[in-house]
């Protein structure tokens, strides 16, 4: 039994020796579960974002970090009001400047009392009802950009809210007249809008904008093509950008609308400022030119200095006699 | 005043996500509407990890610099809150926020945006503290009660962490220095322009 007793004391020491060689180098090296981790800041060196996995249905708030967003803000606080507060009121400084030295384009040979259709009715119906959208939806969309600092120390919280709500609701709903529009634009004016070697003679010319110059020029001159591409390809952009912000996360995630609204914001800029010069040119800027768009006649005379190419055009169409224009004398006051 | 922030020690969230469903129960946040979620990153590699993701409560906060009727403000304890009353749902602080925090109920025009809703730091709104009104907008306002925001107060492993910045951040640092390591304050360098130091 002794020895069995000894067998026993020593079993338990060799044990308790083994647990005492094989413990020390355990507590020695603690594991560190975070060394094979993910960490933070590789993360966002690496990707500039991070995301995972979420349980909850809505997929889209597996997206953990954007610190992209501060590139946004900054391009929606101080670049995006530079770019259209440069383009809009540059525009507006040139009109003023050109309308003060050189005035309203007149028609040299006066009115010959005589007209020619220029747009039909449909043609107009289609015009306006691009423009009033395109007014309504400039002034919302700059209410966005320009609001704040302007307007809202003026008219206090409530009252700017209100209106930035109707606003929005207007901004949102015209935005599909307004497409409507400019894809009518696109269909019904693509025939007298492809550039061609006139256009280069025309610009060459200036447009005939200094002196008394008239390029010729067929239905739609050089000024007025680029007025037309840039609805189209403008419109197009605005409008494809902006559903894509009306339609969160149909086809687009946090970047796609970031994107979207740099694009829509900075092409509808460029594009205000380029109708506010198109209204200019429309009104004030050239006699006898608003017709077109108003009564859809313009005189002969206008139609001669401006669009030579395409008087003769219509006159081959309607006989030779026809549009023949009075003495400048002789038109009626 | 404090400067109340979150911090989620990522080592030891378990993604139960109690913090979300205690969130959305406590205020009855709409469906569809999450103010708080849990987002796991390497989801079953070694090394995955989960975080609790709110509104982070931004210094300089982006959604307010970026709003476009300046519903935004900050409280004494900077908290960052907003009126439903002055926001019209355009979802410029959705696109400025870091953190994804702006979400918006499908109501109004095409269903796109509503009012925006976010983690309110269980403060509620501009509304008197603890009415009805504010109740509905933003949810419960336990700070007003001496209370900090339920998902870090019944977090089971006591992983999201909220109060003053000062003392949520000493509390992980002490934790950093006992188990000897440490993720980091998820989020902070982004939300607060610092981190701490472990």
């Amino acid at each position: 039994m002794a020895s069995f007793g000894r067998f026993i004391r020593l079993a338990f020491g060799a044990w308790a020796l083994l647990l005492l060689v094989t413990a020390v180098p355990a507590s020695a090296q603690q594991v560190n579960p975070t060394a094979s981790s993910v960490k933070e800041q590789q993360l966002l060196q690496e990707l500039n974002r991070i995301q995972g996995r979420v349980s909850i249905p809505d997929q889209r708030s597996g997206v953990l970090e954007q610190p992209q967003g501060r590139e946004w803000r900054e391009f929606r606080n101080v670049t995006l009001p530079w770019i259209g507060g440069v383009a809009i009121l540059g525009m507006i400084a040139v009109i003023v400047i050109f309308y003060l030295t050189v005035g309203m384009v007149r028609l040299e040979a006066g009115r010959s009392g005589r007209t020619i259709v220029r747009f039909n009715a449909f043609e107009r119906f289609v015009h306006w009802l691009t423009a009033t959208c395109f007014i309504v939806l400039a002034i919302s969309g700059l209410n966005i950009t320009f609001g704040r600092p302007l307007l809202l120390p003026l008219i206090g919280f409530e009252a700017f809210s209100e209106w930035s709500q109707w606003a929005k609701y207007a901004h949102n709903y015209l935005s599909f007249p307004f497409t409507l529009g400019v894809v009518l634009i696109f269909l019904m004016w693509i025939g007298g809008n492809i550039p061609n070697k006139v256009d280069i003679e025309w610009a060459k010319r200036g447009g005939g904008l200094i002196g008394h110059d008239h390029p010729p020029a067929y239905r739609f001159n050089g000024g007025q093509k680029m007025i037309y591409w840039i609805v189209v390809i403008g419109g197009g952009l605005v409008a494809a950008s902006g559903y894509a912000l009306m339609f969160p996360f149909y086809g687009t995630g946090i970047e796609g609308m970031q994107m979207a609204q740099i694009v829509h914001s900075i092409v509808a800029v460029l594009f205000v400022a380029a109708m506010i010069g198109h209204i200019y040119i429309g009104t004030i800027g050239m006699e006898g030119a608003f017709e077109a768009m108003g009564s859809g006649e313009v005189d002969v005379n206008w139609a001669r200095e401006h669009h030579s190419l395409w008087l003769d055009e219509q006159k081959a169409q309607t006989g030779p006699n026809d549009g023949q224009p009075r003495p400048a004398t002789a038109a009626a006051e | 005043m404090a400067r109340m922030k979150f911090l989620c020690d990522a080592d030891r969230c378990i993604e139960c996500n109690a913090c979300v469903t205690a969130c959305k129960n406590e205020h009855e946040v709409p469906w569809g509407i999450n103010r708080r979620r849990v987002v796991t990153i390497n989801d079953g590699k070694p090394g995955e990890r989960s975080i609790s993701m709110a509104c982070m409560h931004c210094t300089d906060a982006p959604c307010a610099a970026v709003c476009p009727v300046n519903c935004f403000y900050t409280t004494a304890d900077a908290v960052v809150l907003h009126s439903k009353d002055l926001c019209i749902g355009c979802g410029y602080c959705f696109y400025a926020c870091p953190f994804g925090a702006p979400q918006y109920p499908k109501v109004g025009n095409f269903g796109s945006r509503g009012k925006m809703d976010k983690c309110t730091y269980c403060a509620g709104g501009p509304e008197a503290d603890g009415s009805k009104e504010e109740y509905e907008k933003y949810g419960a306002n336990r700070l007003a009660e001496g209370k900090l925001p339920l998902c870090a107060e019944m977090c089971s492993t006591k992983s999201l962490l909220a109060g003053d910045g000062e003392i949520i951040a000493q509390i992980y640092r002490e934790r950093v220095m006992k188990r000897g390591y440490g993720s980091g304050a998820w989020g902070w360098k982004t939300a607060y322009r610092e981190t701490i130091e472990s």
